[in-house]
């Protein structure tokens, strides 16, 4: 029987490997969860299939034939093997644990030269602020990053709990009235990224689907100094309130 | 019977007197106060709604007579005589009233809760049918969004937890040998408010602007700003939240109690430890979630601020308040499962438990960590940011109690003597689907990957494998085991086995797709979509359509089988517990003399072993009872 968990467990593990299960990788810390996950299916998928593998080897092996009424062997226990399932969970959770933290710690980790984002969530669209050192903000409806650079989300809502995640990125967070919330990444991959709401949000959620755009440096120097220009009126005007918001990508 | 004497004995033309009056108070009350206060306009239909609901769903408890005895005797008026010698259910009307049977109850419990049941089903179905293809296809978003939410809270309030104490009614007072539970009068409260819940939920379709849309879980600000819908939940949870926690008091002090002589903790069937354990976390745990809806109901009604951040109001705090209930609330629907495969998995392989004290400590287990993770519902939530990974870590480390179960469940399937039956197909699906849906759970306590995958569709897998192929099997394996006991009557294997294997191969094709679109970047509670999963959900609502109507198979099987079904014996499945040892379905007291416990409940294989002797019987248990049993 170990023989045969030990094949079916190969079998899954390159299934489950065979599946493409991300979306694209488009910051420096996609691949960390990518990896972890895959991980996770390699401490997983045996323990699943060990477990299907002892049912249906039992249910073939030890069947009834008809007619017979008698008892199985009693067996009570064991405290050896009782033992052996509290101890080896435990220290595969405690790794898993402690692999996980390590990954959290470094895509929550601070980087140098950090751009900040102000993103704010509103039913059914999200606004983004580009603050900057003379204290001018710009304020946009279209979220461009610059590639590489390492970027600090500060989110906030205006009305009802919302979240903003960046499924390229693998990084969420709620976007909570009354509270700013933050998390970080560095985009290292250019390319147009959807940006998903998925708290839910009121009659708009399923629409509240926006995308970035993630370009070379002097792309977005560009952009932003024609923002800027642009949208002199708008710096002092607060959050555009005529945007039309809902859009689907 | 005059119409006077209808209007005043407890029943339901009392009941629906007594809820116009309620209505009528509702309305009286709410233009009373506007008019002192000098409010305009004096009629708010908003604020009779709410009050109505209220007083109306205790009208209803009046007037079907839930409270006659209890006022009877605190006024000293004489009481009616409501011992059980009445009150065993003789035609299918005495279902239909207040009866403090417990086996009367059990049933009351079960058929209403599928009645919500196929209800939330119902609306899963135009759930699915709406997100068959990308866009809007029969239900606009703000429909949608209510049918999600009743569903899961139909499913939630209404079936798994209620069924689980109806399936307990039943059986607990027969397991420990008992002759009803300690509180029978609480016990028909418990059940009544059920139906007031259930109707107040489903009847929010009705109201303006639509059904309660904010999901289960009803986050604040979202549920403050909502149309009057949103009242129908807060109240009706706590009709369903005064029900539990009654029932879980009663269960509690009847297990306590009511034991059988001999029958000392260590020898209680892991059913008992279960319910045990499970009224334990009830007990504890709903009143936070009565205190969330009450304080929403609050910011709603009376103009308070706990969640507005405007007034002062702190938003996340509703969620820890949610969770410290509602993460408990997994365990309370999961717990009796795990008690009802482990009667039916050692009486069908023909062997005990193994490690029986392990599964009842792994239960307390439970139920301890249980209350230390509830904040792994809010990663992304903005909550203080130091509190994560100490969640993460408890949250992974019930993965050993749990498993702890699991193996020991399998051990128990070694060198047994195995008969596939319908209940034993369950649970074994049981088994192989929980250790899935934990798995899942893992992925999901895990930090850098829940940050991606949480209020995705990777959720709504995870929680329809433990709730579904976790909890649902478990309650289907139990109907299926003590339907002999029940009704008498044997279910019909084959249908048995046919709706075993259909809603499994169903159940995973629905579901397991979901993971696929979850990660790749697909919401939850969302009425559209982007094109790109278009394919996926295609596939899932094709075969969810085929899960549901596997449903009807069971439903067939039932029905018939309890109305020509072939006479059970008192032990069809020669298992040791007490319940089995009485005729079926049992006498009117359960046992007409009380057993003495003498050993553990799975001593299978031990020569000679019994769990209960009787001291009027000879070996062989004698089916005692009314019923007219026959016997194989």
């Amino acid at each position: 029987m170990l023989a045969l968990a030990t094949l079916a467990s190969i079998v899954g593990v390159a299934i489950v490997y065979a599946i493409d299960w991300f979306p694209t990788q488009a910051s420096t810390t996609s691949n960390d969860v990518d990896v972890l996950y895959d991980v996770l299916l390699f401490v997983s998928i045996p323990i699943f299939v060990g477990v299907m593998t002892v049912v249906v080897y039992s249910v073939m092996r030890f069947r009834a034939r008809p007619g017979d009424m008698g008892d199985g062997e009693p067996i009570h226990g064991s405290a050896r093997l009782e033992l052996i399932w509290v101890i080896v969970p435990f220290v595969i959770v405690s790794v898993l644990s402690v692999y996980a933290w390590i990954v959290l710690d470094e895509q929550e980790e601070p980087r140098a030269n950090e751009m900040v984002v102000r993103v704010t969530g509103q039913q059914f669209a999200w606004h983004f602020a580009y603050p900057d050192a003379s204290g001018k903000t710009v304020r946009t409806d279209d979220l461009v990053l610059p590639e590489h650079r390492p970027v600090k989300f500060d989110i906030t809502a205006e009305d009802v709990i919302h979240s903003f995640w960046v499924p390229a990125f693998r990084m969420k967070m709620d976007a909570v009235p009354g509270l700013t919330t933050s998390f970080r990444v560095t985009p290292n991959r250019q390319g147009n990224y959807s940006i998903v709401c998925t708290e839910l949000c009121g009659l708009g959620h399923a629409t509240m689907r926006q995308s970035l755009k993630v370009v070379p440096e002097s792309e977005f120097a560009a952009w932003l100094e024609k923002k800027r220009g642009a949208g002199a009126a708008n710096v002092s005007a607060g959050p555009s309130t005529t945007s039309t918001g809902v859009r689907s990508q | 019977m005059t119409m006077t004497a209808r209007l005043t004995a407890p029943g339901w033309y009392r009941a629906a007197l007594s809820v116009l009056a309620g209505a009528l108070f509702a309305f009286g009350l709410v233009v009373l106060v506007r008019a002192l206060y000098g409010y305009e306009p004096l009629v708010d239909g908003e604020a009779i709604t709410t009050v109505a609901l209220i007083s109306m769903g205790v009208a209803f408890l009046l007037g079907i007579g839930c409270f006659d005895y209890w006022f009877r005797w605190a006024s000293g008026a004489p009481t009616v005589p409501d011992d059980h010698s009445g009150h065993g259910a003789r035609s299918w009307r005495d279902y239909f009233r207040v009866n403090t049977d417990h086996k009367v109850i059990g049933i009351q419990y079960i058929v209403t809760t599928f009645v919500f049941f196929v209800l939330g089903g119902l609306m899963a179905m135009l759930i699915r049918a709406e997100l068959a293809a990308p866009g809007t296809q029969f239900v606009d978003p703000n429909t949608y969004n209510g049918l999600f939410s009743v569903h899961a809270s139909l499913m939630i309030f209404l079936f798994i937890i209620p069924v689980f104490a109806g399936i307990a009614n039943y059986v607990i007072p027969l397991m420990i040998g008992a002759p009803d539970m300690a509180f029978p009068r609480l016990n028909a409260l418990s059940f009544w408010m059920l139906p007031v819940a259930g109707v107040m939920m489903t009847a929010s379709f009705l109201a303006p602007g639509g059904a309660f849309a904010t999901g289960w879980t009803a986050y604040a600000p979202l549920s403050t700003e909502m149309p009057v819908g949103q009242t129908f939940f807060t109240i009706a949870v706590q009709f369903a939240g005064a029900s539990s926690i009654a029932t879980a008091l009663n269960f509690l002090v009847t297990i306590i109690t009511m034991r059988a002589p001999g029958l000392t903790f260590f020898r209680m069937p892991l059913l008992v430890w279960a319910n045990f354990t499970t009224s334990l976390l009830v007990v504890i745990a709903t009143p936070f979630i009565a205190g969330s809806q009450f304080l929403v109901l609050f910011d709603r009604a009376l103009g308070t601020h706990f969640f507005n951040p405007g007034g002062g109001g702190d938003v996340v705090m509703y969620q820890h308040i949610f969770w410290f209930y509602s993460h408990p609330a997994v365990y309370i629907m999961m717990l009796p499962g795990f008690g009802i495969v482990s009667e039916v998995i050692s009486a069908n392989a023909r062997k005990p438990v193994f490690g029986y004290r392990m599964m009842a400590f792994s239960l307390v287990a439970i139920v301890i960590l249980g209350f230390t993770v509830w904040a792994h519902h809010m990663f992304v939530s903005g909550m203080f940011s130091w509190l994560r990974v100490p969640m993460m870590i408890t949250t992974m480390l019930i993965a050993v109690p749990t498993g702890i179960k699991i193996f020991s469940w399998l051990a128990t399937l070694w060198r047994g003597v195995i008969h596939l039956t319908t209940p034993m197909l369950f649970a074994l699906g049981f088994i192989t689907m929980f250790t899935l849906g934990g798995i899942s759970g893992i992925v999901l306590a895990i930090l850098p990957v829940v940050i991606h995958v949480s209020d995705t569709y990777f959720v709504v897998a995870h929680i329809h494998y433990v709730l579904f192929g976790g909890s649902v099997f478990t309650i289907f394996a139990g109907l299926y085991f003590w339907f002999p006991k029940m009704t008498g009557r044997m279910y019909d294997e084959t249908l048995g086995k046919i709706h075993f294997w259909l809603s499994f191969v169903f159940f995973n094709l629905t579901f397991g797709p979901m993971h696929f679109v979850g990660i790749d970047g697909m919401p939850r509670r969302v009425a559209d979509y982007a094109d790109q999963f278009a394919s996926l959900n295609a596939i899932i609502s094709v075969s969810s359509f085929l899960f549901g109507l596997s449903f009807l198979i069971f439903l067939y099987n039932m029905v018939t089988s309890w109305r020509n079904g072939p006479r059970a014996a008192a032990n069809p499945w020669r298992a040791h517990t007490l319940e089995w040892q009485v005729s079926s379905p049992p006498p009117l007291f359960n046992f007409d003399d009380i057993p003495t416990v003498v050993g553990g409940p799975y001593e299978y294989g031990v020569p000679g072993a019994v769990h209960g002797v009787f001291k009027d019987r000879e070996k062989e248990p004698v089916p005692a009872g009314t019923s007219g049993v026959a016997h194989e």
